[in-house]
């Protein structure tokens, strides 16, 4: 227990710091020869003079810039790994254009594949139709998880720091959480003047509680002697908020936020299906009904693509926000 | 800049349990003496110790520094734990002048000579995850000293450091607590560590917890630990704690050691 206490601070460390030593390690592990050749061989009295040393030369700052096995690792993980994932999922899908086009009972619906899809999405790009499109969404989008993060932080502290609250919310909050986020639909179109407003509420209803309990996760994960150590170097209240609190559960803020992100962008198709005359939901339906079914795949594949895009934003705070090891 | 503290008649009860786990603590401590609270696990020296930095409220008696009767935390007496607990988030530098920043002053040059006085001067601007245990308690050193306190209380600070760096620490801080003046309550189970520092050793009894005994240990600073008055002194304190914890007086942690069937001379 006291050794375990005594090193547990420096725990998370060994992740974050070793990383770049971690690679080097790599590379002396699994030496590619003909990379490990131009240092191995030493410049002796008997090496051939002229143009083979500056071969060697060369071959030697080479070796010293261009690190294959890193490289390699490099490229595997972020173009050739990705690529192949990109590859089977278009597969599938041509798969599936083809099936759909050689059934004669379906053909109506060859708009579906790669090809008429990909050209709709240009179509919309050139004219640039889909920024109309998208831009809606994302304002929506944008503005419920504004009200869920002016939500659910506060109450995901408080609730983190008090048990009492955190008992007498439990309850309710539990029960609250469970409702599908479309089930209050009917709701926030009476209580709110505008489609807009509607569906905002139904994003930040939908997105409040992972951050609200990431949130309240993080405050009741941190370690009470950091409470200690400022109390007694004369933290108040605020102090200790802004110092102690706010810092130690940012990466959890953000993780909830990144949960929030897909569930929100989850219910934000359908909300859209009524009424409003704008954004990804709307000209989804608005294909459908117009039986362009190129330009509904092509708007399938623009949602997919934002939504990559928000979850990789969300990544991102996460990493600069953290300080300890990610999970 | 010392403080005199004096400990009037404390008796202390947590929530819940019937039995009090302090008991008519009385103690006076000089300004700038250096005192060690040795005692087996749980008989209630953390307790004292958090008492003394306001952290815990005594439910009778109080607790008095330089006159002032202490009801709540100040960064005036100030208290290291075994744990070094730095915020992760911050600097080196940033951990330093945590309480300057509480108090609303910036004082660079003071930082710059605490890094200096703890040896950590060209680790100013480095994350501190990525000291070692020692390193990092010498950091959460320099933030205690930063606010200039008048009272220092440690609580075994050193126990989870290996025995070079701990000895090193133990001559350091207390070679600074008499340089800048400090009064200091050490809370150690380590009878090495209590010669190694104090003036004055106070030995604590468990169930419930008071002070049974004191010694004081007349040696002269810094302590050479190779010589034949630290091991006599040594000697002393180790006698004088047995006869008063160790042979049955001291309740239940000396019912154990005669279970264990062997006596235990360390106090741990
Ligand atoms: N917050 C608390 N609530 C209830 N009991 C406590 C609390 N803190 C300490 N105790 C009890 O008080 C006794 C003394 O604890 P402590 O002061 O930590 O001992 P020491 O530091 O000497 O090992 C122990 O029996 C412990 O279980
Ligand atoms: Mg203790």
């Amino acid at each position: 227990m006291t050794a375990a206490e005594g090193t547990l601070p420096l725990a998370p460390e060994h992740g974050r710091a070793q990383a770049p030593p971690r690679a080097r390690r790599g590379r002396a592990q699994s030496p590619a020869p003909h990379a490990e050749a131009g240092q191995e061989r030493p410049a002796s009295a008997s090496a051939p003079a002229g143009a083979a040393v500056v071969q060697r030369q060369a071959l030697r700052w080479h070796t010293r810039t261009f690190r294959w096995p890193a490289v390699r690792a490099f490229l595997l993980s972020t173009v050739a790994y990705p690529t192949a994932g990109i590859a089977v999922l278009l597969a599938l899908w041509w798969l599936g254009g083809w099936a759909i086009a050689s059934n004669d009972d379906v053909v109506a619906f060859a708009g579906f594949a790669p090809a008429p899809a990909f050209a709709a999405l240009a179509d919309m790009v050139a004219s640039g139709e889909v920024w109309g499109t998208i831009f809606p969404s994302l304002y929506r989008i944008g503005m419920g998880l504004l009200w869920a993060f002016l939500i659910g932080v506060p109450v995901g502290v408080a609730i983190g720091l008090s048990a009492a609250l955190r008992e007498v919310t439990h309850v309710p909050f539990q029960f609250l959480r469970m409702i599908s986020p479309l089930a209050w639909m009917p709701i926030a179109v009476l209580a709110f003047a505008t489609w807009d407003g509607a569906i905002v509420f139904l994003i930040a209803v939908a997105a409040v509680w992972p951050v609200l309990f990431s949130t309240a996760q993080g405050v009741r994960r941190i370690d009470p002697l950091w409470f200690k150590v400022a109390r007694n170097l004369g933290a108040d209240g605020w102090q200790m908020l802004r110092r102690v609190i706010m810092p130690a559960i940012g990466q959890d803020i953000f993780a909830g936020l990144r949960l929030a992100v897909g569930v929100a962008w989850i219910v934000l198709v359908p909300a859209e299906y009524l009424g409003v005359t704008s954004g990804l939901g709307y000209a989804i339906n608005d294909a459908r009904d117009t039986l362009e079914y190129d330009t509904l795949a092509a708007i399938v594949v623009v949602i997919g693509i934002i939504g990559f895009l928000l979850d990789g934003m969300c990544v991102s705070l996460i990493k600069h926000f953290s300080w300890r090891q990610a999970d | 800049m010392s403080a005199n503290v004096s400990v009037d008649f404390i008796t202390h009860t947590f929530k819940g349990q019937s039995a009090p786990t302090l008991k008519d603590i009385a103690l006076n401590i000089h300004p700038g003496e250096q005192v060690a609270l040795i005692g087996r696990s749980g008989c209630g020296k953390s307790t004292l110790l958090h008492m003394l930095a306001g952290l815990t409220v005594p439910t009778e008696g109080c607790v008095h520094i330089r006159g002032h009767t202490v009801t709540r935390p100040s960064a005036k007496w100030n208290m290291m734990f075994q744990k070094p607990s730095l915020y992760p988030w911050m600097t080196v530098r940033r951990n330093a002048e945590l309480g300057l920043l509480f108090a609303g002053c910036r004082d660079t040059a003071r930082i710059d000579a605490l890094l200096e006085l703890v040896g950590l001067a060209d680790k100013a601007d480095a994350n501190v995850q990525s000291l070692s245990g020692g390193q990092q308690q010498r950091v959460a050193l320099a933030r205690s000293l930063a606010t200039s306190p008048e009272l220092l209380l440690l609580d075994e600070p050193f126990s989870a450091l290996d025995a070079f760096t701990r000895a090193t620490l133990q001559d350091e801080v207390s070679r600074i607590a008499r340089q800048e003046g400090l009064t200091l309550v050490i809370v150690t189970h380590d009878i090495d560590e209590a010669v190694a520092m104090a003036d004055r050793v106070l030995i604590m009894a468990a169930n419930p917890g008071r002070i049974a005994g004191e010694m004081a240990i007349e040696l002269p600073a810094p302590r050479e630990r190779a010589s034949a008055e630290y091991s006599r002194a040594r000697e002393a304190l180790m006698t004088t704690f047995d006869g008063l914890v160790g042979d049955g007086r001291g309740g239940a942690a000396a019912q154990r050691t005669d279970a264990a069937g062997a006596p235990q001379r360390e106090a741990a």
